[in-house]
């Protein structure tokens, strides 16, 4: 069974654990600038809401690669960016309608969520479970794959 | 069932992939006019620079990629289609019948009416050819002049700074990248630029090039200026590839007249990419000659081609652009429609401004920020109602995430 992020915002307590893992982890560093999961503070509410890439199924960023730099990781459903092959064109930036593909200037990449092989660093970080690695199918993420469903300008199914 | 698709860039070789997705059996031909196999022009700059070779450009990495998928790839040019008896007329000679045909011949570049455009030591820079020729001239030193400074022109002007030549950008227009960003934007990259070393001549004209007595070229402006050159780089803007379409009956306006299905006027003929003049999702019909459009043409047209009817909802304009380190990205109706807001930090090079109309909004510029840019595309793709939220990125348009996660999640 394929498994995916699954975000309880009402559980979030803002610390950052999930950021702090995400970039240590993938870029060796604490600086949540450099992690690929991100805490939204809104003040006001007193709410706190951790987002990343959902893996979508319309995988605009691996459409609109130019040089066949994104793949599917048939064995987690992430789409994995190649440091190999990426050229930093930054077109997949501009392309995800997320915004959860992001040009790393230090690098010359582009960095997005690959779900640590099927171990999400964050999921292991959070300590309220707000983040949580779970069976793909659970009913949480319903709500993302709707927004994404509404966001495809591409596919509409049938005429 | 024989399907023929003409062009192999990005919007062909995607139409082609997606045409096997919707029919395994189906006989599909993809007919590619240059000697390489499917390559990205997005990827030129990079092999300008040496970051990659060849096989960096290619469209697709894994070896018999075609073949495994049973395309056949053909290197040969179309130059007349015949609706009436379903074939094509190749350059080399034959003919080849199609049951239904699809069009992706994207564009070429426009020749500005320069005396000695035709001298050597002088390039567009479109194809990995070109990028071999300018490579060949562009040397540490080297005195070069780059003619345009539109999207492709300063996509380009990265890989000539990075080989450490002498250059001098020529645009016509009164800013940096006209039609991708506004007075301001276009104004402040052009500071950036002079700050990095490049001469940049706005509202100025090449007249005239011609070869000197040392073997190199003179530059004439409509300055009364004259710059020597080593390599003059011409990237002047592009235009569909139609003309091979003239007495085919198929309709031709700003690029290939296509229905929401991507058919045009002409049964069993398709088009897709920055040859076709497709719905906009703005309303209305457009060449939006931009690798997202030509992806999601492609993947479209293929469905439809094969008979699942796919209706497209249309594109939205957006481009991304990295001049010598200053990011810019621009989206839809940026022009905007008397309801914008904008903040910038001129010193640090930070700018953004968002347009509205009524609570959506409608299109956007930024420089100098690489976080989040793509939720742009999401906001007004998907004509989200932004209630307050409004309110809040009136006054921080940084806010567009939030914006989007609040208007969704909280």
């Amino acid at each position: 069974m394929q498994k995916s992020l699954s975000i309880d915002p009402a559980k979030c307590t803002g610390c950052l654990q999930c950021e702090l893992a995400c970039s240590y982890d993938n870029e060796g560093v604490f600086n949540p600038s450099k992690s690929r999961i991100k805490v939204f503070n809104f003040h006001d509410q007193g709410r706190f809401v951790p987002y990343t890439c959902t893996q979508c199924d319309e995988a605009w960023c691996l459409h609109a690669c130019p040089v066949d730099a994104i793949s599917l990781d048939a064995s987690t459903g992430a789409k994995i960016v190649s440091d190999q092959l990426c050229v930093g064109c930054k077109v997949c930036t501009i392309a995800c309608p997320f915004g959860t593909i992001n040009y790393n200037q230090s690098t010359g990449k582009v960095i997005k969520c690959d779900l640590c092989e099927g171990d999400p660093e964050c999921a292991k970080a959070c300590p309220t479970d707000a983040i949580t690695f779970v069976d793909a199918n659970w009913t949480g993420l319903e709500k993302m794959r709707a927004w994404a469903a509404k966001t495809d300008s591409s596919v509409q199914a049938g005429a | 069932m024989t399907y023929v698709v003409v062009g192999a860039g990005p919007s062909g070789v995607i139409a082609a992939e997606s045409l096997r997705k919707s029919d395994p059996e189906g006989e599909i031909i993809l007919i590619g006019d240059e000697p390489e196999p499917p390559y990205s022009r997005m990827a030129i700059p990079y092999f300008l620079v040496g970051n990659i070779e060849d096989h960096g450009t290619h469209l697709r990495k894994t070896k018999d990629h075609y073949e495994a998928l049973g395309i056949t790839y053909v290197q040969d040019r179309v130059s007349r289609v015949s609706p009436a008896d379903h074939s094509l007329t190749l350059a080399s000679g034959g003919t080849q019948s199609y049951s239904k045909l699809l069009i992706a011949t994207g564009a070429s570049p426009i020749k500005p009416p320069i005396e000695g455009l035709g001298l050597p030591g002088v390039h567009h820079c479109w194809t990995l050819e070109d990028a071999r020729n300018i490579i060949e001239l562009a040397h540490d030193g080297a005195h070069v002049v780059l003619v345009g400074a539109g999207f492709i022109g300063c996509i380009i002007l990265e890989s000539l700074v990075k080989r450490g030549v002498n250059l001098t950008v020529v645009e016509a227009d009164d800013r940096m990248v006209p039609r991708m960003m506004n007075q301001k934007a276009g104004g402040m990259i052009k500071q950036w630029c002079l700050e990095k070393g490049v001469n940049v001549e706005t509202s100025t004209r090449v007249t005239k090039l011609e070869k000197n007595a040392k073997g190199t070229l003179n530059v004439d402006l409509d300055n009364g200026t004259q710059l020597p050159a080593h390599l003059v780089v011409i990237a002047a803007g592009v235009k569909s590839n139609t003309d091979f379409l003239e007495g085919s009956g198929i309709e031709v306006k700003e690029g290939i007249v296509v229905d929401k299905y991507l058919k045009t006027s002409v049964e069993d003929v398709y088009a897709a990419g920055d040859c076709a003049q497709g719905p906009d999702i703005a309303g209305g019909w457009s060449v939006h000659a931009i690798q997202p459009t030509c992806a999601d043409h492609g993947q479209i047209v293929g469905k439809n081609m094969a008979g699942i009817k796919t209706p497209y909802k249309g594109s939205l304009v957006m481009n991304v652009l990295d001049t010598v380190g200053l990011i810019s990205v621009s989206y839809g109706a940026w022009e905007g429609k008397g309801d914008g807001v904008e903040v910038l930090d001129e010193k640090n090079y930070r700018y953004m401004r968002l347009e509205f109309e009524g609570d959506k909004l409608i299109g956007a510029l930024s420089l100098g920020r690489t976080e989040h840019v793509g939720v742009l595309r999401g906001l007004i793709q998907t004509g989200v109602a932004l209630g307050q939220w409004k309110d809040k990125l009136k006054e921080d348009p940084q806010l567009i995430m939030e914006a989007y996660v609040a208007t969704k999640y909280v």
